[in-house]
């Protein structure tokens, strides 16, 4: 049996190079090139109703910059999911961009990698000073009295869309004020057959599961942190939250069933444009793709998201962080064209532009007081954002919150939308297995 | 591999991102956490690997079935032998992320082609989760299938061109049917292939990670979650990188130690035979 013989050699000879072949997950590394004085590379955030929107909205802007500047900008925009880990994977390789868009609450977590240019008092004023800033959209900037290695550009806060149309069908003449209002508003909303619902959520997005929890555990009386910045997950009251939020899918069953697949609140916005849901709890940038997606402003309105009543113990009215996209600078690129454009960024006119195209509020003294934002939608953010609003824990471990905790509500807001019931006991042990993961990861 | 192996000894995480050869060493402490079944970290390794085996088994036993059974069919000469082959190899021949992110699409609960037959065809009312929930499992499954099943039927097609004509012509002389042709000629000529075969389509399934994170992106059902991902959500949840390249040294371990004592196995048996 030669051919036998012969074809067990090429085998075993092609087993032994795949064998060699064969292993586990790899790294990959990239490498920064020379910072070229008249370039800059720009990672934006994904703000408006598309990758492709936010590029039509940036790059006339981007325009002016080059012509007054002469500096070219490459820009490209990331999604919400991405983000984080683009950013993470940057500091790593040093294969990085110039200037990042980054969620104000990752401050603490991004500052503590060194990766990014302080503002200390020179560079802050390269950029207008401290002063330029609203105090509040400045308290997201890093850990309390450490240098800022990130500004301000654009303020952003909750609040609950609802469709006018709805209500009235439904009866209902005034937006919820309380969470029992919401539950019961939504019930009613809620019809037979699954072709209309209370609500709709990004329930598979971990950015929003995350904000959703920090809120909701406030109410309940929870923190996520203790005053040494070591995580205190594992409460009654921060269960109590993230139940409050599942069980409108769950429990309640009064959110569409197919938010667990929804990985954006473009996927959300999707539900209440279209009907199938009548009320969206979103930051103030949801507006922007509510009219995209063919609702006309006279349509829907927004309200605060309603608060627990009574509080229980311990409980605060709050139902918003203090949201919002601040711009920060990589060491060691082109830092000088970095600061420039985020000079330029966070200018006046700018500023107004920006923050009107996404539907955002502006961040600078100036242009807040800008007539555009005097509007009666936008006052329910501004008062969020300065009554009811607390900003996220700044600390270094605030990013690893928001990714284990709010990866770990994919998976209950997931069982509550398959049918399985979600007991407090499940959320307890997703809440022992995140804080677990963040120890092990943590300083 | 030799990086990943120094890593896993480190606390490298997200405060050591930049300067990960200062990253403190921490000897075998990330090892202890990803294999400490009494914690969440370990017990969850373990279940991800559990979902993996079974994943692994159905994939290569299916992937095999249909390639052998692809491979026999179109072994004789018929009309149309030549399109049916293109055809079969297509899933294997265009770009897996464009093919899965189309699986995707198509097993939406609320848009997918899938619920949307189901719901005509009268089978289900169309609000079935095939991307959530205990259902994931199946649909990676298939997916897995689709992809691998023509690598499987491209070899074996190629295995079997190697067997003479005249063995088969002498055992229908001898009188043997279709399936003793097939069991007691075509199975053990082709046995050196299928040893390579199986072997490759394992150490593939057991170790893809595009599949899985191309359908179910950043959010893994726990009835889908295989050791890449577990490994991937180990390093990029908290930046552990630390954690990650421990429960990857201990992946590509696992893999070494099935593949030797697979060919230790396989060789015995060939010598016996």
């Amino acid at each position: 049996m030669g051919v036998i013989v012969q074809r067990r050699k090429l085998a075993d000879a092609l087993t032994a190079a795949l064998v060699t072949t064969a292993g586990g997950l790899t790294a990959c590394s990239g490498s920064g090139g020379d910072a070229d004085a008249q370039k800059i590379t720009y990672w934006a955030s994904n703000q408006g109703t598309s990758i492709q929107n936010d590029k039509d909205v940036l790059t006339p802007e981007l325009k002016k910059f080059t012509e007054k500047t002469g500096i070219e900008v490459d820009l490209q925009v990331i999604g919400w999911n991405d983000l984080l880990n683009r950013i993470m994977s940057a500091t790593t390789s040093g294969d990085s961009p110039d200037v990042v868009n980054i969620g104000n609450t990752w401050s603490a977590s991004l500052q503590a990698t060194g990766a990014f240019v302080p503002f200390d008092g020179e560079t802050m004023k390269s950029v207008g000073g401290k002063d330029k800033f609203l105090a509040t959209s400045m308290s997201s900037t890093g850990v309390p009295g450490e240098t800022p290695t990130s500004v301000p550009l654009y303020g952003l806060s909750y609040g609950v869309f609802y469709n006018k149309k709805h209500f009235t069908d439904a009866g209902l003449t005034t937006p919820p004020t309380t969470w029992d209002q919401l539950v019961t508003d939504a019930k009613k909303l809620t019809k037979p057959g699954g072709k209309q619902y209370g609500l709709t959520l990004a329930g598979a997005s971990y950015t929003e599961n995350s904000h959703f929890a920090f809120m909701f555990g406030k109410q309940q009386g929870g923190e996520y942190f203790d005053d040494k910045g070591d995580p205190t997950f594992v409460t009654d009251q921060n269960v109590k939250g993230i139940q409050q939020y599942v069980d409108l899918l769950g429990k309640h069953k009064v959110a569409t069933p197919s938010s667990a697949e929804h990985t954006t609140t473009t996927d959300a916005i999707a539900d209440f444009t279209s009907g199938k849901a009548s009320m969206l709890m979103g930051q103030n940038n949801t507006a922007a793709g509510i009219e995209a997606g063919g609702m006309k402003a006279d349509e829907f309105g927004v309200a605060p998201i309603p608060i627990v009543s009574p509080l229980p113990p311990g409980g605060e009215k709050i139902n918003s962080h203090v949201a919002g996209i601040n711009i920060a600078a990589f060491s060691g690129k082109n830092e000088e064209g970095a600061l420039k454009f985020v000079d330029f960024m966070t200018s006046k006119d700018t500023q107004v532009s920006l923050n009107k195209s996404f539907g955002a509020l502006p961040v600078t003294q100036e242009a807040s007081q800008h007539p555009d934002f005097q509007t009666p939608e936008n006052k329910v953010f501004v008062d969020v954002l300065a009554k009811t609003a607390a900003p996220m824990p700044m600390i270094a471990n605030e990013s690893q919150f928001e990714t284990t905790v709010g990866n770990g509500m994919k998976d209950l807001i997931a069982r509550a939308a398959t049918g399985k019931s979600v007991t407090d006991a499940d959320v307890r042990k997703t809440l022992e297995n995140a804080q677990e993961k963040m120890k092990s990861g943590g300083s | 591999m030799l990086a990943g192996i120094v890593m896993s000894v480190l606390r490298l995480n997200v405060f050591f991102l930049r300067r990960w050869l200062e990253a403190p060493f921490v000897g075998v402490e990330n090892y202890r956490l990803a294999i400490d079944v009494n914690g969440g970290i370990g017990r969850g390794m373990l279940v991800s690997f559990g979902v993996t085996v079974g994943y692994t088994l159905l994939v290569v036993g299916l992937s095999w079935l249909l390639g052998i059974f692809g491979a026999t069919l179109l072994q004789r000469r018929f009309p149309g032998r030549g399109v049916l082959r293109t055809l079969f190899l297509v899933p294997y021949a265009i770009p897996v992320y464009a093919a899965v992110i189309t699986w995707k699409f198509m097993l939406a609960r609320d848009d997918g082609m899938l619920n949307h037959l189901l719901d005509q065809l009268g089978i289900t009312d169309g609000t079935t989760f095939w991307l959530l929930g205990d259902n994931a499992f199946a649909s990676i499954v298939v997916v897995s299938v689709w992809r691998l099943w023509p690598f499987a039927l491209l070899t074996l097609m190629a295995g079997l061109q190697s067997i003479p004509d005249e063995l088969y012509e002498a055992a229908e002389v001898d009188g043997a049917g279709m399936w003793q042709q097939f069991r007691r000629l075509t199975l053990p000529m082709l046995r050196p292939v299928n040893l390579v075969l199986v072997l490759v389509l394992f150490l593939w399934t057991f170790n893809d990670f595009n599949i899985p994170y191309t359908l179910f992106a950043n959010s893994v059902p726990p009835a889908a979650n295989v050791i890449t991902m577990y490994v991937y959500q180990g390093s990029f949840q908290t930046w552990n990188f630390g954690l990650g390249s421990a429960m990857s040294v201990l992946l590509l371990g696992f893999l070494l130690v099935v593949t030797l004592l697979y060919l230790v196995l396989t060789s015995r048996r060939s010598r016996h035979a």
